[in-house]
């Protein structure tokens, strides 16, 4: 291996990516974007539901329950109504997903300490259903011990309790952000590099390269240099970003933060360019990589828990670098772990990586048959 | 001409292979893709210091053959001695001694004109402290001056061409692969093209030239002429043309649309074309078939008689088309003919 050629092939990349003004964009644009649906819009955090109230009673005490509700901004109010069936016939036609009822002996009812409030949910929306039958048992609970008290417009100390139950929501994002740069990574390495060959196939610049003393090895791993720089910048923006926005705090060392990307964008590279001396074309390469993307989403524990997986599709998962690179991630930033405690993920990335550099280093052949 | 004199102080290469001067030895070289049998059986001799071409058309097993003499390929038979080494086997070591341009415009179209020369000087291995003299000598011979610093991608058929050619001979390689370089370029830059090969070819390279168009070919040293993964005609174009001597007809016609179809018939006609008003006609060889080329005239003469067409007939000479009709179309023609009448060859 000559360090000149490769180093050739390091700068050809870098000069090429900066013209390459979509993929340059990408580098930074897929963190970005990635990262605001995930934390702000994938949110279990259920917000903004719109709502219907018939509010039949209309006393102090009433009115006092539903501000107390809307303040929960789980519900936003689109319509006053007079009757629970304008609700049920509002949420049928699709016009709101939650009806809040107050009956006209709300009062009573409180103060007997029966239900008394009646939430219609739009239960075809699962997320919806589950959020709002939290939502209905904050006044149940909160005004059972006020029942015996005067049936004034005290606000509800069940409000404190709203609170206290969304909170640990909150929690989402920040066990999202250290995912996401293991998603990010994943989803851009692979790509580009999967491409990165197969591009030079396609434009017909390989018969060139081919035909010159340039070796597999200075090829594949001049490829891939550049990436591993891209690689650490994405994951800068969402360490950035993720504090900054999210507040997710980085418990462990920040080096072993880097480490443990590194670990990771390494096997994704090294994935990309087995996929890339596969594909016969670029869009190829771009399904190929797809065939890696999902399962790495779905069965790596980013979206659904590990443990809550049947066996086989655990065993599956252990093949996914993301799986191993979640595990460090989480217990660096979250838990504040070292990286060498969690050895044995990390001996699985680097076996992946190496597994893969040979395969797509065996597997380039220097001919065109 | 050919004489291993200018060639010893070309390095480290088999001293036999430089004694005879040979720079291509092909022998039974085959390749087939699954049942497509592209190149069959092609013997072949290159000698150094020549323009030697490779003349068919698409689909004729130029580039495939083009391909396993530069090791990009593994050949299904046969035997490769390039630059005295064997091929495929020693490919690698052949790389450095040679510059191959593809068919298809290979350099990067998003690195700029100089870039892509600074490339390929490193990849090819061209001495540090010589890189920039040598880039600058290139970017002044093939006119890049004003446009070192324009994307590949930007520069017009001729121009990218010539960048191509630039780079391929930027390691002095002594050897040069050209797969059709022109076949996309007006003639004006084709001809200026062909005047640096040809000072290639002086400064010591062998070059080695496919194309599918008789001007270019008519320029090489040496040529051999490849259909249907055959080589079936080779030699010095003067060569090949002048064994069609007396075998091609110019038929001047008021209605050369019609004549041409009463000639087509007419057995021991290969090829009748339309060269403006007049055809060029092309006849079967004296002993191609049991009739003598005299007696092909004849049976012309009579069916334009019979046909009632008023039509001249007169001698012309031979060019490479016809060279390549010949050797195209004899094989089948004959074939034909032997089947329709039943005769021996």
């Amino acid at each position: 291996m000559k360090f000149r050629r490769l180093w050739a092939i390091v700068v050809k990349e870098l000069r090429q990516l900066r013209r390459d003004r979509m993929t340059a964009a990408m580098i930074v644009g897929i963190p970005v974007i990635q990262l605001t649906l995930f934390g702000y819009a994938i949110n279990t955090n259920v917000r903004g539901l719109q709502a219907g109230i018939a509010d039949q009673a209309n006393t102090a005490g009433s009115r006092a329950l539903v501000m107390d509700m809307l303040a929960t901004d789980v519900v936003t109010p689109v319509a006053k109504v007079d009757t629970p069936q304008q609700l049920m016939e509002m949420i049928r036609r699709g016009k709101i997903s939650v009806g809040i009822a107050i009956p006209p002996d709300f009062e009573r009812r409180r103060f007997e300490g029966r239900e008394a409030v009646q939430i219609l949910v739009d239960g075809s929306d699962t997320a919806v259903q589950s959020a709002v039958v939290q939502l209905a048992q904050v006044p149940v609970d909160s005004y059972k011990p006020d029942a015996r008290v005067p049936a004034v417009s005290t606000p509800p100390s069940g409000q404190v309790s709203v609170v206290a139950f969304y909170n640990p929501e909150r929690r989402s994002a920040v066990n999202i952000v250290p995912g996401l740069i293991g998603v990010i990574l994943t989803m851009t390495m692979v790509l580009f590099t999967g491409i990165a060959i197969v591009r030079e196939r396609e434009r017909g610049n390989m018969e060139l390269l081919i035909a010159t003393p340039l070796t597999s090895a200075e090829l594949m791993i001049g490829k891939v240099l550049p990436y591993i720089a891209i690689g650490f910048i994405q994951t800068s923006v969402v360490l950035a970003l993720g504090t900054f926005l999210f507040k997710v705090p980085i418990h462990g060392s920040l080096l072993d933060v880097y480490l443990a990307a590194g670990l990771l964008i390494f096997g994704n590279l090294s994935l990309g360019l087995l996929i890339s001396t596969r594909a016969q074309s670029q869009f190829q390469a771009m399904q190929m990589s797809f065939f890696v993307f999902l399962p790495s989403i779905l069965l790596s524990g980013f979206m659904f828990p590990f443990a809550g997986m049947p066996k086989p599709i655990q065993y599956f998962a252990e093949i996914l670098p993301l799986t191993h690179f979640l595990r460090l991630i989480r217990g660096v930033m979250l838990r504040g772990g070292a990286l060498w405690e969690l050895w044995p993920d990390v001996l699985a990335l680097l076996a992946f990586t190496l597994v893969m550099m040979t395969l797509a280093i065996l597997r380039f052949r220097k001919r065109l048959d | 001409m050919n004489s291993a004199a200018p060639e010893v102080k070309r390095d480290a290469l088999e001293p036999d292979a430089q004694a005879d001067g040979i720079a291509i030895s092909a022998h039974g070289l085959t390749k087939s893709f699954g049942e497509l049998v592209a190149v069959d059986h092609i013997d072949l001799q290159v000698a150094k210091r020549q323009v030697y071409g490779f003349l068919g058309p698409n689909g004729s097993g130029k580039s495939t053959t083009i391909r396993m003499l530069c090791g990009l390929l593994t050949p299904s038979s046969g035997d490769i001695e390039v630059l005295g080494l064997r091929i495929p086997e020693q490919a690698e070591d052949l790389r450095r001694h040679i510059g191959y341009m593809t068919q298809k415009f290979s350099l990067f179209e998003d690195l700029t004109v100089r870039e892509n020369l600074e490339f390929l000087a490193a990849i090819q291995g061209v001495a540090k402290a010589k890189t920039k003299s040598r880039i600058d000598e290139l970017i002044e011979q093939y006119h890049f001056k004003d446009r070192q610093k324009q994307l590949a991608g930007t520069l017009s058929g001729g121009q990218k061409q010539r960048l191509a050619l630039a780079c391929a001979v930027i390691h002095e390689p002594e050897l040069l692969f050209l797969d059709e370089p022109t076949s996309a370029v007006d003639p004006e830059s084709r001809r200026d093209f062909w005047e640096k090969l040809f000072e290639l070819a002086d400064i010591g390279t062998t070059l080695l030239v496919s194309t599918h168009l008789m001007d270019e070919a008519e320029r090489c040293h040496q040529l051999a002429i490849l259909d249907h993964g055959k080589m079936v005609a080779n030699g010095t174009p003067g060569e090949l043309t002048a064994k069609l001597e007396g075998r091609t007809l110019l038929v001047e016609a008021a209605d050369p649309r019609r004549v041409q179809r009463a000639l087509v018939a007419v057995p021991g006609v290969l090829g009748v074309a339309q060269v403006g008003t007049a055809l060029r006609v092309l006849i079967a060889a004296a002993d191609a078939s049991t009739d003598d080329a005299a007696s092909t005239r004849q049976r012309i003469g009579d069916a334009l008689a019979k046909s009632g067409l008023k039509a001249e007939v007169a001698d012309a000479p031979p060019n490479l088309e016809d060279v390549f009709v010949a050797a195209t179309r004899s094989d089948s023609t004959r074939a034909r003919e032997q089947k329709d009448a039943g005769r021996d060859a």
